[in-house]
């Protein structure tokens, strides 16, 4: 069997640049252009620029719809403000993580995971009283983050909208390089920057102009490893990973994406849970010798096995190895210590608090 | 490009090189690059005897942890320290300074391919 992973258009981009390709999510998605070492660091340090063109942007153009199915209160969100949230199932599990968007002309835009786009739409279609309530407008649009401690002053040389009007969790309309854009003041690295949604046909446009301009701060392309390792760091869930549809949001530390003084749809099932108790907690845990960790190794105490580490990976920031996992609430206090089963070795682990990495107040 | 001639290699990507009976082994620039970034190795302790096609080990990269195999049969005499503090000579210098294990008492291999045969055989792997 052959099945073709779909191109974004700036696909052509990332093979003149030299990037290894991998098949994300149904996707052909840049994995690393140089190393994953030194993209990570363009970003702490400097500046990256990511395609992430694969994610799926879904139009929810009624309220109550949007309402019934994401976590938050969407109608206490202004205009031009972002919130993250969750989809879930009746029963309360993670359908999809989800920023939602309150347009300026009514409705909202989720922008939800790559991998997740078809399953979301058809969740919502369903629940929808008239057809056109949602549309699927993923393949209209190209989106592009610009990310690190010197993204906001090279998107400003490209743009007349005041980027310092525009606070972490808010978007303007504007042009950048001349190219219309909605720009977001979001990101999924830990650092500050945006993420810039473009139509299709202008997305290399765009692309080169950021490369071009950002050269002097010493701007990187950077790939899908980069993009893991920096959202590890910054204590961010993957969906896939630290959570599924097996997985409520209690569980998942996400108890903050939640009104449940509000309904939407697994609500119920989310307070039942919580009042009969949770049976594992997500935590950040750093490893205390060189082995890693990875998705899927057993946790381990007094040879029992306690828990699954959902992501891990090394630190390139703090210098040592670092995860999340699934562990009995008793375990999920800071400075606990655990054992990660890698290849049959218990190796020894703290519990940490998440995020492991925060980005340094601006000077 | 350094000299690969006297180097035999492995379809499952090492290379060594025999001098005698002792040689050293590594992994091919391929596999360097197939890994991507290379953080953490794990080596067998001196003295571990090794079979053609034995599990030497265990190399770590952000992508994925791989496991190393054992080229030819032989006595581990050295295991790369350098590699602990600076795992990434196997990406830098895979012939090089990224070399991974010594052996000694070694036998040779038949199966193992030479450089032409393994360029060959990775091009096959690639399409």
């Amino acid at each position: 069997m052959v099945v073709t992973a779909a191109r974004t258009p700036l696909y052509e981009e990332h093979v003149r640049l030299g990037a290894q390709m991998t098949n994300f999510g149904g996707w052909a998605m840049p994995l690393q252009y140089s190393t994953i070492r030194e993209e990570h660091r363009a970003v702490r340090e400097a500046v990256g620029l990511f395609d992430l063109s694969h994610m799926g942007e879904l139009r929810v153009t009624e309220e109550s719809l949007a309402q019934r199915l994401v976590s938050r209160d969407v109608t206490r969100l202004r205009p031009g403000r972002i919130q993250y949230a969750v989809l879930c199932n009746d029963a309360g599990g993670i359908i999809d993580d989800v920023l939602v968007y309150a347009m300026r002309d009514s409705g909202y835009l989720l922008v939800v995971n790559a991998g997740n786009q078809d399953g979301d739409f058809d969740w919502i279609r369903k629940h929808a009283q008239v057809a056109d309530a949602v549309l699927n407008v993923g393949r209209d649009w190209a989106l592009i983050g610009v990310q690190g401690p010197r993204a906001v002053g090279l998107v400003q040389r490209l743009t007349k909208s005041k980027l310092g009007d525009v606070k972490y969790y808010a978007f303007v309309d504007g042009t950048v390089a001349d190219v219309p854009c909605l720009i977001s003041r979001t990101g999924y690295t830990g650092e500050d920057g945006f993420e810039l949604f473009c139509g299709s046909a202008d997305a290399v446009r765009l692309w080169r102009a950021l490369l071009e301009e950002g050269r002097s701060d010493g701007i990187r392309p950077a790939g899908l490893g980069a993009r893991d390792t920096l959202r590890l760091e910054a204590g961010m869930r993957l969906y896939g990973n630290d959570m599924d549809a097996d997985t409520n949001p209690l569980e998942a530390g996400l108890e903050w994406t939640l009104n449940l003084d509000k309904d939407f749809i697994g609500r119920d099932a989310i307070i039942r849970n919580r009042q009969l108790g949770l049976s594992r907690s997500l935590v950040g845990f750093k490893v205390l010798d060189r082995s890693i960790p990875r998705h899927g190794y057993r946790v381990v105490s007094d040879g029992e096995e306690v828990g699954t580490v959902t992501s891990g990976n090394i630190s390139f920031t703090l210098g040592y190895n670092i995860g999340m996992a699934y562990v009995p609430p008793a375990m999920a206090e800071p400075g606990t210590r655990l054992g990660v089963d890698v290849r049959g070795t218990a190796a020894p682990a703290e519990v940490v608090p998440l995020p492991f990495y925060k980005r340094p107040h601006p000077k | 490009m350094p000299d690969l001639s006297g180097m035999r290699f492995a379809e499952t990507h090492e290379w060594v090189k025999q001098d005698g009976a002792t040689a050293t082994v590594g992994i091919s620039e391929y596999a360097q690059s197939q890994l991507g970034d290379v953080i953490y190795l794990e080596l067998p302790a001196v003295g571990q005897q090794l079979d053609a096609g034995a599990r030497l080990g265990v190399i770590e990269s952000v992508k994925a942890a791989s496991d190393l195999y054992s080229p030819v049969a032989g006595e581990v005499t050295e295991a790369n320290a350098e590699l602990k503090d600076h795992p990434e000579y196997v990406n830098q210098d895979p012939y090089g300074k990224g070399w991974i294990i010594k052996l000694r008492g070694v036998k040779d291999n038949p199966k193992l391919l030479d450089q032409k045969a393994y360029e060959a055989f990775v091009e096959g792997q690639s399409h």
